[in-house]
């Protein structure tokens, strides 16, 4: 495959899912904001905007963290690369142009996505409630998933897209948990409170895993349980160990297709070693957000090695 | 004007089942299914890209869904005369670009030739391989009569709107299977398959085992991106830019997620002028450094081949007929348009004096650009274009303005005639071929003759009936 059709397919799946996290985040930071809370909803917006890591332009642009700018810059707002738009905007443009290695219906959810963000530009924002704008881009990535599921082969380039939508993912419930990190760093006072439970359930719910939680721990939210559901249990399809052990699974595909192995295979392996032997004391010993930090790190590194080895066009 | 749906007073015949079909149809139905084919274009993406122009940057061509019929019979004809345009024109370039004999033999002027700016230096002297330059032959045909058809100009580089020949009928077949029931239509579907063949026959002779063909294709803000990669698409070859190409040792190769791949044959839709920064535009970031290198000595085969426009210039359209008959022996099958040249002094004069009349057309123009069309100008119109012959005499021919034919078209009233014209894709390889259909461009605006779709034209199904 040319490699730079597996670049856009790669990068077509990571702004998918990219987007996907956007409309996660503003679901968590709505829910949030309904809190009755000491200190306002500006510091849990303004942990939103951390973890996507645009704070900074985010100021720029609108200063003060107002419930409705922020839904604009996180979902409409072109200026935002990691808004929903963008991002779709951005998946829909790499998926053009590799038209030729996407199926008819991939292209289908992808575009139909595209011409629907091009209504709600036109819709007045008093008529498009959040709640439905988030749950159209979960259902829309959804779709795009599912097509690809059902119709795409699964040759090489099918390998590229999963590994864009682990890593990306990966990446993501990195960063999700680091809302949580940031919404309590204020005030420690409120770790294992109703407040701090209510704040964990609301990102359970974000990642459409409130109900999972409960079937597969039962009894009492603790924060040690939920790191243990978000991070390293198998069975949650977001977990930080399901996206490694996805990534290992595609790049091992590869590895076998093309007959060779890369630094690619070798740093995805260490990641998913380092998190076989870990336990949530560790976790914790280590500190919530340093484990987190390092670990986005890793991702980043782990998807460098992917673009050096597969997507640069300089493989020899 | 002939009316291609209509014989003097009643329906001519093989429009007969259609017309009931209109006639059926009511209103509201029309309307629903019109905006269904719209949706359908717009979902698929069959999408002319336009940038840099403000608006929709994919817009729509206009489609219709009444569509244009030849009998067998026709049809039979048209290929015949197509075939042997094509035969022609190849054998031409073979010739201009290696012992001349049609020059020497006084029949063409040598300047238009060798000064055209077409005639491509850098490849005099190569045989590709099979003989055959321009491997995919777009030849725009218009209709004046029952059985007169023209040829008003070859397309002998790189023809676009096949993807629309193949998704209209797709659209059609899908909205209205009744009428593919009921009609013998030819199918047009094997074109990319025969389109792949007539590639892979022309692998370079150096190529051994199953050729590797590409698209190549300026990239994504290209107007015909999408029918590059719906060809490619269908073809299950890959598409290309300049940038996942490049030259080492004395072949091409393609960047892989594997690493290099050998590519034997290059279909290229981009312009001579980019194809090589080396050889050509040293500015082009579109192609691919040391390709013609590559070309020359027989390590990869370019379709079409460099310098293949010189056979399709305005000016050397003249004399296909001529080299028709110099190089095959025959009496051309279909005619060319009445034209003058206004390089010559006794053309210019008469074109001068009938400006009102005619059609002037720049040589090197396309897509209905810089062209007078003499019964449809003002005065002043007229005039400012008489200043710009005069300054350029070489630079422009005139035809007279024909009475193209009309077929029956969906417009906001109803059934109207509008004029037509006919774009069938001859492919040249180890064999010739051409698939029974083409692409009708319709002018909506009535009384238009201009089709393209940059002046508001717009297209439909062309159906060629079994016997």
């Amino acid at each position: 495959m040319l490699s730079r059709t597996a670049d856009n397919l790669y990068w077509m799946a990571r702004y998918v899912e990219r987007a996907e996290t956007a409309a996660r985040l503003l679901e968590v930071g709505a829910r949030i904001a309904l809190l009755p809370s000491s200190h306002g909803f500006r510091s849990e917006w303004d942990s939103l905007l951390r973890a996507s890591g645009t704070s900074i332009a985010f100021e720029k642009k609108y200063g003060e963290p107002v419930q409705r700018n922020l839904e604009s810059w996180l979902f409409f707002d072109r200026d935002n690369p990691s808004s929903v738009a963008s991002c779709l905007t951005a998946a829909r443009e790499n998926g053009r142009i590799v038209r030729t290695a996407l199926t008819t219906q991939m292209w289908d959810a992808l575009n139909s996505a595209f011409q629907d963000l091009r209504v709600f530009d036109r819709t007045p924002r008093s008529e498009l409630a959040l709640s439905r704008m988030t749950e159209w881009t979960m259902r829309q990535t959804a779709l795009l998933r599912g097509a690809m599921e059902a119709t795409h082969l699964r040759n090489d380039g099918y390998d590229f897209l999963n590994l864009g939508f682990y890593i990306e993912r990966a990446d993501n419930t990195a960063r999700l948990l680091d809302v949580k990190y940031y919404v309590l760093l204020p005030s420690l006072e409120f770790v294992g409170s109703g407040l701090d439970n209510y704040q964990w359930t609301t990102l359970l719910r974000a990642m459409s895993a409130h109900r999972a939680f409960h079937w597969a721990y039962g009894g009492e939210v603790t924060a040690a349980k939920i790191a243990h559901f978000l991070i390293l249990n198998p069975q949650m399809p977001r977990s930080l160990v399901t996206c490694v052990e996805g990534a290992n699974i595609h790049l091992d595909r590869l590895a076998r297709g093309y007959r060779r192995s890369t630094r690619a295979q070798d740093r995805a392996r260490g990641m998913l070693a380092g998190l076989a032997e870990l336990r949530t004391e560790d976790i914790f010993e280590e500190g919530l957000h340093e484990f987190l930090t390092r670990f986005i790190r890793e991702t980043a590194d782990l998807g460098a090695a992917v673009h050096m080895s597969y997507l640069s066009g300089d493989v020899r | 004007m002939f009316a291609e749906g209509a014989g003097g007073a009643r329906v001519r015949e093989p429009y007969a089942r259609l017309e009931a079909w209109t006639r059926d149809m009511p209103a509201e139905l029309r309307q629903m299914k019109q905006a269904e084919a719209e949706q359908l274009f717009r979902r698929i993406g069959i999408t002319f890209a336009v940038y840099g122009e403000g608006g929709d940057p994919d817009r729509l061509i206009p489609f219709d869904m009444f569509p244009r019929v030849f009998t067998a019979a026709e049809w039979t004809r048209l290929e015949r005369g197509i075939k042997q345009r094509a035969r022609a024109l190849n054998a031409f370039l073979v010739d201009v670009y290696g012992r001349g004999e049609i020059v020497k033999a006084g029949r063409i002027p040598a300047a238009l030739v060798y000064r055209n700016n077409a005639y491509e230096k850098a490849v005099a002297g190569i045989v590709p391989p099979k003989g055959v330059y321009s491997h995919i032959v777009g030849i725009d045909l218009v209709r004046t009569g029952a059985d007169e058809f023209f040829v008003l100009e070859d397309n002998c580089r790189t023809p676009s709107g096949v993807s629309y020949m193949l998704e209209n009928r797709e659209i059609m077949m899908r909205m209205f299977p009744d009428l593919f029931r009921e009609n013998r239509i030819q199918p047009v579907d094997s074109y990319p398959e025969l389109l792949r063949r007539t590639l892979a026959s022309v692998a370079p002779q150096k190529c051994d085992g199953e050729p590797c063909v590409v698209i190549l294709t300026p990239g994504h803000f290209n107007s015909a991106y999408y029918e590059h990669s719906f060809l490619a698409d269908l073809m299950g070859v890959e598409l290309v830019e300049g940038q996942d190409l490049f030259v080492e040792g004395a072949f091409v190769w393609m960047r892989t997620t594997e690493g290099p791949r050998k590519v034997d044959v290059i279909y290229r839709r981009i312009d001579d002028a980019f194809i090589d920064p080396l050889c050509f535009r040293p500015d082009s970031m579109l192609g691919v450094p040391g390709l013609m290198d590559v070309y020359r000595s027989g390590g990869v085969a370019i379709c079409s081949a460099p310098g293949a426009g010189v056979a399709d210039d305005k000016a050397v359209y003249t004399f296909v007929p001529e080299m028709i008959r110099f190089y095959l022996g025959e009496e051309p099958i279909l005619r060319n348009v009445p034209t003058w040249q206004c390089g010559k002094a006794d053309d210019l004069k008469y074109v001068l004096e009938r400006l009102g009349e005619l059609v002037v057309k720049e040589v090197h123009g396309s897509g209905g650009y810089g062209m007078l069309v003499g019964p449809k100008s003002t005065a002043e119109q007229i005039e400012a274009f008489r200043a710009r012959i005069v300054a350029d005499p070489g630079n422009y021919i005139a035809q007279p303005t024909l009475a193209l034919s009309t077929t029956p078209t969906f417009v906001a009233e109803g059934i109207a005639p509008r004029h037509v014209d006919l774009r069938p894709y001859c492919l040249v390889g180890e064999r010739i071929e051409l698939v029974p259909g083409g692409l009708t461009r319709v002018a909506l605006t009535e009384g238009s003759l201009v089709v393209n779709s940059s002046q508001g034209g717009g297209v439909k199904d062309t159906w060629v009936l079994a016997e």
